[in-house]
């Protein structure tokens, strides 16, 4: 009977026992989802307030024109609203991460990597629990907006928007245990505000369509291309039209890799990242 | 086909491996040595001290067993199997309780349990079992569904001492466990250990700083500054430093004064 699951795995894991794994790590995300309400509902009121005070306000100020993938002339509550479900997961990825390691949540990253399962395994699988969490948001998010009006052109935008949410929220997890485990003046969220979520979404082509920045400053625009929030904005504003854009997913793809591969390799105890901090 | 043999053997421990063997390990941080040459082995069924006063090196120790960063110099196996070359089956056969609180307080005690378990890979139907005998062990079968919050901080310990053993390792690890808990919840978590390792012939490393957790039958490895000053037996470590107990030896070979001794 004693060990009895070590006998069974024969040494080396079998693959149901990596799926018991990513299983149980993503159970435990959502309960404690479920059970910080507070959380849930900040992560819903941020983007609504944008969209019920800020895109009204602004609604007159800046007209959009028709760019892809609207066809017709659409308000501008629409036209942010990928945006701000992207905000939702660039909010959830940096403080899943890195509440991962500064919070109370430290002593559970140290619960998760004792595990024998492959280091890489365990922080993929925390991203995968992650990423479910922010597409329940944004789906939360998508619901009430609903009443606002904003909606696909037709229902199936609901479907095809899902790979684009759970493509950026893999990306937006993923920088933050990359960051998490690089920087360590980012100990805690007004920094990360500061320096990463509002650069990041603020020159990107959440609040306006990229060819309004080029006439503004050329340079501006030019950092907004680069910006992989950019890309994920409009992955998930493509695919809510049922479209995708080909330079999106590329972008949105290949910063997840990079990232992911980057957390990985950070996280690798023999390349000694977490060795700096002698407290975790 | 061979390779399935080849890890069928892989599974078995080799035979006569100690629980933990740590050998000729030092680690560095930047240019300071936090641990130099440390030796020692915790032997299968045998509780073992490690005595030193905060900074000895006893977290870098821990951090290094449990492969949180890799050991550059020298090795560290459990039941044989190397940490840093076999991770997964030297981490498999490993129990660890942080000297921080690490149960997930909005979760209940039965569900940190099965989290744990899934961590391991063991499914719901073996883990059910397991689980229902950690919390009896624990003596919180009837709280299993209480949230961790509402526990007092020696039944918080109780339940991550449960959990550490939940996918029967034999060999366990304790970061200053007692840290924070009153005198007799800390008696209480002492004497609750020395059990498991008589009933259970589990291998136990117990660090701490404190000088009456340790009886006069255990084994202890004096560290300080990083470095191993004397281990084995108690009575012949505190003879050898020419003291009649414990106390008194470790203030001699550390010319410190003692370790603290809060009774």
């Amino acid at each position: 009977m004693a060990n009895a699951h070590i006998k069974a795995a024969g040494g080396g894991f079998r693959l149901g026992q990596y799926a018991i794994c990513l299983k149980g790590i993503v159970w435990r995300e959502a309960l404690r989802f479920l059970h910080q309400r507070e959380r849930f509902v900040s992560a819903l009121v941020r983007p609504l307030v944008w969209l019920f005070i800020f895109a009204a306000g602004f609604r007159t100020v800046l007209g959009v024109s028709i760019i892809p993938p609207y066809d017709t002339y659409v308000l501008y509550e629409v036209y942010i609203t990928p945006g701000l479900m992207a905000m939702i997961q660039l909010f959830n990825g940096m403080q899943s991460s890195l509440s991962m390691v500064y919070d109370r949540e430290m002593g559970n990253m140290r619960t998760l990597l004792v595990s024998p399962l492959p280091r890489w395994f365990l922080l993929t699988s925390k991203l995968a629990a992650g990423t479910s969490v922010s597409v329940l948001q944004v789906y939360a998010f998508l619901a009430i907006a609903y009443f606002w009006e904003i909606e696909p052109p037709t229902p199936w935008g609901y479907l095809t928007v899902l790979p684009a949410l759970i493509l950026s929220g893999l990306m937006f997890g993923a920088l933050g245990m990359l960051l998490s485990s690089l920087i360590r003046q980012l100990e805690n969220f007004a920094g990360i505000m500061n320096f990463v979520i509002f650069p990041m979404f603020f020159a990107s082509s959440a609040l306006y369509p990229l060819w309004r920045v080029r006439e503004g400053s050329p340079k501006l625009a030019f950092f907004c291309e680069l910006n992989p929030f950019t890309h994920a904005v409009e992955l998930i504003r493509f695919a809510f039209y049922e479209q995708i854009d080909p330079l999106a997913l590329g972008a949105v793809l290949g910063a997840t890799i990079v990232f992911l591969a980057g957390a990985i390799l950070a996280y690798d105890p023999s390349r000694g990242m977490l060795m700096r901090r002698e407290g975790l | 086909m061979t390779l399935r043999a080849i890890q069928s053997e892989a599974a078995t421990d080799p035979a006569g491996a100690a629980a933990l063997g740590v050998e000729r390990v030092t680690h560095h941080y930047g240019k300071r040595k936090a641990l130099d040459d440390v030796s020692f082995s915790v032997g299968r069924g045998s509780f073992t001290v490690l005595l030193g006063l905060n900074g000895a090196g006893k977290s870098t120790l821990f951090s290094l067993i449990t492969r949180l960063y890799a050991t550059r110099s020298g090795s560290i196996r459990i039941f044989g199997f190397d940490v840093n070359r076999t991770p997964g089956e030297a981490l498999r056969r490993l129990g660890v309780v942080f000297q921080a609180r690490t149960l997930d307080l909005d979760l209940s005690i039965s569900q940190n349990l099965s989290y744990h378990a899934a961590l391991h890979g063991i499914g719901a139907r073996e883990s059910k079992d397991l689980i229902r005998e950690a919390l009896s062990q624990a003596d919180m079968t009837d709280r299993a569904d209480e949230k961790a919050r509402s526990l007092s901080g020696g039944q918080m310990r109780r339940v991550e001492i449960a959990r550490a053993l939940l996918h029967r390792p034999r060999m366990l690890l304790l970061d200053e466990p007692t840290v924070g808990l009153d005198v007799k919840a800390r008696a209480a978590i002492v004497a609750h250990v020395r059990r498991l390792v008589v009933r259970e012939g589990v291998g136990v490393l117990w660090a701490t700083h404190l000088i009456d957790e340790i009886d006069p039958g255990d084994n202890v490895v004096v560290l300080h500054r990083g470095r191993v000053l004397d281990q084995g037996n108690v009575r012949e470590v505190a003879a050898r430093a020419g003291a009649q107990e414990m106390g008194a030896a470790f203030a001699r070979l550390t010319g410190e004064g003692a370790a603290e001794d809060p009774a």
